[in-house]
C-alpha cells in the first residue's frame, strides 16, 4: 500500500517551478545551492529562498563534456551541463549561487561556472580535528554572510538567523522522523519512494509547506505500518545505502536493489541521514553564526580527512535499522568516496560480519546488466530472492 | 529428482541434467540469440535422455542470458552458481576464479559453496575471454589453440589493459619480429595479472578453483598460479561449473519445498 501523499510529493517539482516564477515576480531573491555544506539558515535569514540545483541526471553530461574532461564524476558534469545548457529552472531563477570546495573537481568547475551566475565558493577546511578548523569555517560563514548581504542588498539580522535556525531544525526533525519509519521491519516505504521524497524536498520553495507535507506523509506511513502493510515480504534483505549523493535521475542502483529483491531501508548519503544527525544549537546566549558553523562542520563527508564520524554513523545505523547488508555507491572518479570505501568495508565486516559491496558506476544506463548481476548476486548472498 | 541448470554465457551455452548424482551435460555456441541457444541446449539435453520438460522437476537459468530463457523456474546469478558448482567439482574450494567470455569474477566462499564476497571486472574486456579472442584474431590463431602456444616461452611485455590498444601492441610486436609464442605468453600473463589483482584485493584463498571457458586455457592457468603464488585447480568440467551449480541449487530448492 503506497501512501497517497507520494502523489503530491511526485508533483512537487512542477509546483515548485511555478512557485519560483511567482516568487520572482514578487521580487523575492533566490539562492541556488549545490551541497549540504551550504548553510541554508543564512539564505533564509537574508529573506531569500534557498533551492537545490540540478545535478542528478545523465542528459546534460554530453554538453558538459565539451568543456570538462570525461573522466570526472557524473555529478560535477551533470551540474555543470544543466547550468550551461540552461535546462535547470532552479539555476535559471537563482540570483546567487553558493558553492563549496568539497573536492578538486568541483572547486575548479566552479571557476568556470561563475561566468554564468554570481557565485561564491566557500572554502572548507581539510578536516575537522585541527584546532583551527572551526575558526576557519566560522570565518568562511562570515565571508558568505557579507557576500549575501552585498549581492542581495539586505542585512542579515541575529533575530532572523535565530528564526531560520528554528525553522530548519524543525525541517530536519521532520525528515529524521520520516527516515525512522523504515526502522520497522518490513519497511513500510520503498527505498525508491523514500529517495523521491528526500530529493523533492530539496527543491521545495516554501519551508513550512514542505514540513507539513513531510509530516503528512510520515503520519500516513505510520498508519500504514500500524496496519501491518509493507511493499516488501517479511524477510526481504534490508539494505543500507551509503556513499555518493543520489537523486532522481541517478537512482538506478536503488531501483535495481529493490527490483532484485532487496529493500533499501536506510540512506546514509548526503541527501539522507548524514545531514540530519545534528541540529543547530538553539541556545540564545550563543552567537548564532558560531552555532551554525559548528553544526555544518559535523557533516561526515569524505572530503574531510580523517572522516571517522562517517564510519561511526554507519555503525549506528546498521543497528538502528536492522541492516542485513551495506551498499557503498561511488560515482566514477569520485576519489574521496572510492578510497574511503576500503575503510567502510573493513568496518562493516569487522564489527558486524555482514556483507558490504562497493558499486562504482555513473549516471548512464550502459552498465545496467552488469550492475544487475552484481546486485542480484549480492541479494542472493543475503539470502534473498 | 530431475533438475536442469542452463548457463547461457556470452559465447557458450552450457546445460546440465542432474538425476540424483548422475550428471549429463552439453555445450553449444550461444550465437546471436541467448533465447534460442538456451532452448536448443535444453531440448537436446532432454532428447538425449528421452525426457520431456514435464519430466524435469526444476530448472534454474544462469549466465548473462538467464532472463531470456522462457522455460526456467528461476534465474540465479552466475556468481552464486559458480560458487556452488566449484564446490561440487573441487571439495573445499574457498575461492573461485571464473573467467568467461565477457567478464571475469573472483568469488570467495565459506568452503561449503556459499558466496561470502565477490569482485567482478568493470565495464571493459580486459581480463576476459573476449580479450583472448581479439588477440587470437590479431595473431591469426583460434582462441581454443592459444593455451598450447605459449608453453615455455618468455612472455613479451603487453602493457595496455585496453583490448583495443593491446591489439595494436600485439600487431606492432609481430611487426618487430617477436616470436608468436612469446606474444601469446604475454597475452596470458596480461589476463592473469588483471584477474590476480582483483583476487588479491578480495582476500586470500587456500583452495582456488578456476572455472569458466577460459579455464581450458593452460597458459592463463599457469600465469595465474605464478602471479598468485598458489595452486590453481582446474578439472575437466570446470567450464560447466555454472550450469552444475544451477542444477544443484535446483535440487536444494526442491528439497526445501518438500521439507
Amino acid at each position: 500500500m503506497r501512501p497517497g501523499s507520494m502523489r503530491i510529493v511526485e508533483d512537487l517539482r512542477d509546483q515548485n517551478i511555478l512557485a519560483l516564477e511567482h516568487a520572482k515576480k514578487e521580487n523575492k531573491k533566490i539562492v541556488g545551492m549545490y551541497c549540504a555544506y551550504g548553510p541554508q539558515e543564512l539564505v533564509l535569514a537574508a529573506g531569500a529562498l534557498p533551492v537545490s540545483l540540478c545535478g542528478t541526471r545523465h542528459e546534460p553530461i554530453a554538453a558538459a563534456e565539451k568543456v570538462l574532461p570525461r573522466n570526472l564524476c557524473p555529478l560535477i558534469k551533470s551540474s555543470f551541463g544543466f547550468a550551461i545548457t540552461d535546462t535547470c529552472p532552479f539555476f535559471h531563477f537563482s540570483d546567487f549561487i553558493i558553492a563549496e570546495t568539497t573536492c578538486d573537481g568541483k572547486k575548479k568547475m566552479f571557476e568556470l561556472l561563475r561566468r554564468y551566475k554570481p557565485l561564491h565558493v566557500m572554502h572548507l577546511p581539510q578536516g575537522t580535528d585541527r584546532p583551527g578548523a572551526l575558526k576557519w569555517w566560522m570565518e568562511e560563514m562570515n565571508i558568505l554572510k557579507n557576500k549575501l548581504e552585498e549581492n542581495l542588498g539586505v542585512e542579515i539580522s541575529v533575530e532572523n538567523l535565530r528564526a531560520a535556525i528554528k525553522l530548519l531544525n524543525r525541517e530536519r526533525a521532520a525528515m529524521k522522523r520520516l527516515h525512522a519509519m523504515n526502522r520497522i521491519d518490513p519497511a513500510p516505504l520503498s527505498g525508491l519512494d523514500m529517495i523521491t521524497a528526500i530529493w523533492m524536498k530539496g527543491f521545495n520553495v516554501d519551508k513550512e509547506d514542505g514540513i507539513s507535507l513531510i509530516n503528512q506523509l510520515t503520519d500516513e506511513i505510520e498508519d500504514i505500518a500500524g496496519k501491518g502493510f509493507s511493499p516488501f515480504a517479511a524477510g526481504t534483505p534490508r539494505i543500507l545505502l551509503t556513499g555518493c549523493p543520489v537523486g532522481i535521475g541517478s537512482e538506478k542502483v536503488i531501483r535495481l536493489l529493490e527490483e532484485c529483491g532487496g529493500s533499501v531501508v536506510c540512506f546514509e548519503s548526503c541527501s539522507g541521514i548524514k545531514t540530519l544527525e545534528y541540529l543547530v544549537d538553539e541556545d540564545e546566549s550563543r552567537d548564532p553564526m558560531e552555532a551554525i558553523a559548528e553544526r555544518y562542520l559535523k557533516i561526515p563527508c569524505s572530503c574531510m580527512s580523517p572522516n571517522s564520524e562517517r564510519l561511526d554513523l554507519i555503525e549506528r545505523l546498521i543497528g538502528e535499522y536492522s541492516v542485513d547488508g551495506v551498499v557503498d555507491l561511488s560515482w566514477q572518479a569520485c576519489h574521496t568516496y572510492i578510497i574511503e570505501g576500503e575503510l567502510v568495508r573493513e568496518r562493516v565486516r569487522e564489527r558486524f560480519g555482514i556483507p558490504c559491496i562497493q558499486l562504482e558506476t555513473d549516471y548512464s544506463n550502459s552498465d545496467l546488466e552488469q550492475l544487475k548481476t552484481r546486485i542480484s548476486a549480492f541479494i542472493e548472498m543475503l539470502g534473498g530472492s | 529428482m530431475l533438475t536442469v541448470g542452463i548457463d547461457v554465457g556470452s559465447i557458450m551455452t552450457k546445460a546440465v541434467l542432474l538425476n540424483g548424482t548422475e550428471l549429463k551435460s552439453l555445450a553449444i555456441p550461444t550465437g546471436c540469440s541467448p533465447r534460442d541457444s538456451g532452448t536448443k541446449s535444453f531440448e537436446e539435453l532432454l532428447n538425449a535422455s528421452g525426457l520431456t520438460r514435464e519430466d524435469i522437476d526444476y530448472v534454474i537459468g544462469t549466465g548473462y542470458g538467464r532472463i531470456s530463457v522462457p522455460f526456467i523456474d528461476k534465474a540465479v546469478t552466475e556468481i552464486t552458481c559458480h560458487a556452488r558448482g566449484a564446490h561440487y567439482l573441487v571439495d573445499g574450494t574457498d575461492m573461485v576464479i571464473d573467467i568467461g567470455g565477457q567478464d571475469s569474477k573472483v568469488i570467495l566462499t565459506d568452503g561449503k559453496g556459499n558466496v561470502t564476497n565477490f569482485a567482478m571486472n568493470d565495464k571493459c574486456a580486459a581480463g576476459t575471454g573476449r580479450f583472448l579472442q581479439v588477440m587470437a584474431a590479431a595473431l591469426g590463431s583460434d582462441v581454443s589453440k592459444l593455451g598450447d602456444l605459449s608453453h615455455g616461452a618468455e612472455p613479451a611485455q603487453i602493457s595496455s589493459m585496453c583490448t583495443v590498444f593491446a591489439e595494436s601492441e600485439v600487431i606492432s610486436l609481430l611487426a618487430q619480429g617477436v616470436a608468436k609464442k612469446s606474444i601469446v605468453a604475454g597475452i596470458h600473463k596480461s589476463v592473469a595479472n588483471r584477474v590476480a589483482a582483483m583476487a588479491e584485493r578480495l582476500g586470500k584463498g587456500s583452495r582456488i578453483t578456476f572455472t569458466g571457458g577460459v579455464s581450458k586455457n593452460d597458459g592463463v592457468k599457469e600465469y595465474l598460479a605464478r602471479e598468485m603464488g598458489r595452486e590453481i585447480i582446474v578439472v575437466p568440467q570446470s567450464h560447466l561449473a555454472g550450469a552444475i551449480g544451477a542444477a544443484l541449487l535446483a535440487q536444494d530448492r526442491l528439497r526445501a519445498k518438500k521439507s
